[in-house]
């Protein structure tokens, strides 16, 4: 029981830190709400079922198409409809929420509202210290592991990374210095909008892969980034397994649990804002105090 | 008196396009149930009248104070769930339900305030989106008290026939919104709230720097805004007689965000104009059911929320202010030297005849 709990605190730890590091990522560079995010993750399952069972393809190429086309659908969608509204704050939220229900009236119209599932990347399981665990959840802390780390890197030690940084710092003075800002924002687009297709392509066979399935990971990361304020990436990371934790522990652990897991974990959130007011590791600007 | 009022009339109203314009808007509304009684039409307006309460309401609290808060169901739902409760274990009647419901949600809005006086901007957004989520997952985890998913049904209906329920609707529609447009107004000379939320939402520290207690004055928008998202949750559950989760549901909170944001945000009417464009289209595309071309299964009304989304970010790509907004700066232009709004083909200000080129 306690393994079990364990490694489903650590699995939707690491899914929520995938989707929640991408969205503080565009947050943190062109300070935009991105309610789209996880429609992204959402398209990205989707095309995992439809190259698989409706193309028949195998595994790689699957993953290897929709990682791509989510990614090309993401850039698409900023360049059109999002650049040139980047100012106005609310608007963006709008237009971005009315993408994310644009996407899934498409999969409706594609495939239904139907119940789909995807292929497991991999069968079987292993066991430790005598519970059972699926290769799949293994894979999908592997991959988890490996892609932040990947992220770390880039980040902190290539040339892109630290524009990036400088970016999210101060865009007029990273201009300034000669940093094609509107070049690095659809960069960081394209890394938040591929973020969520791994996310995607990784859960798509643990979770139901259905036309609303973005709406309940949307709330959680929002409140995960806010949590650990918003555009740090440390303190997305750390509020993901905060919620994660929280959540598979109400599942686990409450009568009528299923029902109280959001309200427990957004509650979890209200309060630590309430103590303190920027988040875990946000950052207050000298003009934004108050 | 009179004299005063027929004054005011022709120079506040008459004399500008835009009030002229609302003015006989709401007055051919008084006349609808003259022209038809059919049930369908009166019951989409009632339900529009109500959604418009709860628009101008949103207005109130995110437009002025700028404080955008993803979580205005939470009002709706917090008086829709009181007049339901305190219809099925005490028996009350609507005209004493209403009223606590709204109080209830002037309640719900101050414990929403706690944590949106701490923070800003996003954060606010956020922490306000988790408030009716959180209040969601404790109604379907006592399913006995609350109905659970399927909500409290069986409440006696608004009044006895579609007519009256107009008339209240309307009413009450038409007051709240007054009454909000009056407070928020910054040229009146009655009330000062509006020139102080506007001051608020342009630089709170600029505000507070000249002796306003903005603290103060937040609490009051969220109270205000409170009571009438309530008024509006207490008289929807009534009409419809059910109280469900849909009244939580953040598909809500959302539409009133699309309603104001399309209709122009920070105005009032242009939340009344964006719940009256973007309903009816609603209705309209949900009725349409004819093939996308001939000989398909697939029908318009299956494409309405596909339709619907293109609507709304074809708008705000190319109208980011706001349909009524624009139109305004279409129909009005505001005099240089007196600040007095003019009809646009004026060539000299009305009030001190400054040239207006």
């Amino acid at each position: 029981m306690f393994q079990a709990f364990v490694v489903q605190a650590l699995v939707t730890g690491g899914v929520y830190a995938l989707l929640a590091v991408g969205f503080s990522l565009i947050f943190g560079v062109a300070r935009m709400v991105n309610l789209a995010h996880t429609s992204f993750l959402m398209l990205a399952a989707y095309g995992m079922f439809y190259t698989t069972y409706r193309l028949g393809l195998d595994v790689f190429t699957a993953i290897l198409i929709s990682l791509v086309a989510t990614t090309i659908i993401g850039l698409v969608s900023y360049k059109l409809f999002i650049d040139r509204i980047r100012e106005h704050q609310v608007t963006v939220m709008l237009i971005t929420l009315a993408l994310a229900t644009i996407f899934q009236e498409s999969m409706i119209l594609a495939f239904g509202a139907h119940f789909r599932e995807a292929p497991t990347l991999i069968t079987g399981y292993v066991e430790i210290f005598a519970v059972k665990v699926l290769y799949q959840h293994l894979l999908t802390i592997a991959v988890v592991a490996v892609v932040l780390l990947g992220m770390w890197l880039l980040l902190t030690k290539t040339k892109l990374g630290i524009a990036i940084r400088a970016t999210a710092q101060d865009a007029e003075i990273a201009n300034l210095m000669g940093i094609n800002v509107s070049n690095v924002l659809l960069v960081a687009m394209g890394i938040a909008a591929a973020l969520a297709a791994i996310a995607g392509i990784v859960v798509a066979p643990l979770w139901v892969v259905y036309p609303y399935m973005w709406m309940s990971p949307l709330v959680m990361i929002m409140a995960i980034v806010v949590l650990g304020g918003l555009g740090s990436i440390k303190g997305s990371l750390i509020g993901a397994f905060i919620i994660g934790l929280v959540e598979v522990t109400v599942v686990f652990y409450l009568p009528g649990g299923a029902f109280l897991r959001g309200a427990i974990a957004l509650l979890t959130m209200v309060i630590i804002l309430v103590v303190r007011p920027e988040g875990l590791y946000g950052i207050v600007f000298e003009e934004e105090r108050l | 008196m009179l004299r005063r009022l027929f004054k005011d009339i022709q120079g506040e109203i008459l004399a500008i396009p835009g009030r002229l314009i609302a003015l006989i808007f709401f007055i051919l509304l008084f006349f609808i149930p003259l022209i038809t009684q059919e049930y369908y039409i009166l019951f989409v307006l009632i339900l529009i009248n109500i959604f418009v309460i709860f628009a101008v309401s949103w207005d109130f609290v995110s437009g002025y104070t700028g404080q955008v808060s993803f979580g205005h169901a939470f009002f709706f739902g917090v008086a829709a769930y009181t007049v339901a409760l305190l219809n099925k274990y005490l028996g009350l009647q609507p005209w004493a339900t209403i009223p606590l419901g709204a109080v209830a949600a002037t309640l719900a809005g101050v414990v929403m305030c706690l944590p949106a006086l701490r923070l800003r901007g996003p954060y606010l957004s956020l922490v306000t989106l988790a408030m009716p989520l959180i209040l969601l997952g404790i109604i379907k985890a006592f399913p006995d008290v609350t109905g659970g998913e399927h909500g409290i049904s069986g409440l006696p209906a608004l009044s006895g026939s579609r007519m009256s329920d107009y008339y209240i609707a309307l009413i009450a529609m038409l007051a709240s919104v007054f009454i909000m447009w009056k407070l928020t107004d910054s040229k009146s000379g009655l009330v000062r709230t509006g020139i102080i939320l506007h001051a608020i939402r342009e630089d709170e520290i600029a505000a507070r720097a000249t002796g306003i207690n903005t603290i103060r004055y937040k609490l009051f928008a969220f109270i205000v805004g409170g009571f009438f998202a309530g008024l509006a949750g207490g008289i929807y559950a009534h009409f419809l007689k059910i109280a469900g989760p849909a009244t939580l549901d953040m598909t809500l909170s959302f539409q009133v965000i699309i309603w104001t944001v399309f209709g122009g945000i920070v105005s009032i009417y242009g939340a009344v104009v964006g719940v009256y464009v973007l309903y009816p289209v609603m209705e309209l595309l949900r009725q349409f059911n004819v093939p996308v071309w001939p000989g398909s299964e697939m029908m318009f009304s299956d494409l309405r929320f596909l339709i619907f989304s293109g609507m709304v970010i074809a708008i705000l790509l190319f109208m980011p202010e706001g349909v009524a907004v624009w139109i305004r700066d279409k129909l009005e232009r505001e005099c240089p030297r007196c600040k007095l709004s003019n009809a646009s083909w004026r060539r000299t200000c009305r009030a001190c005849g400054t040239s207006l080129y």
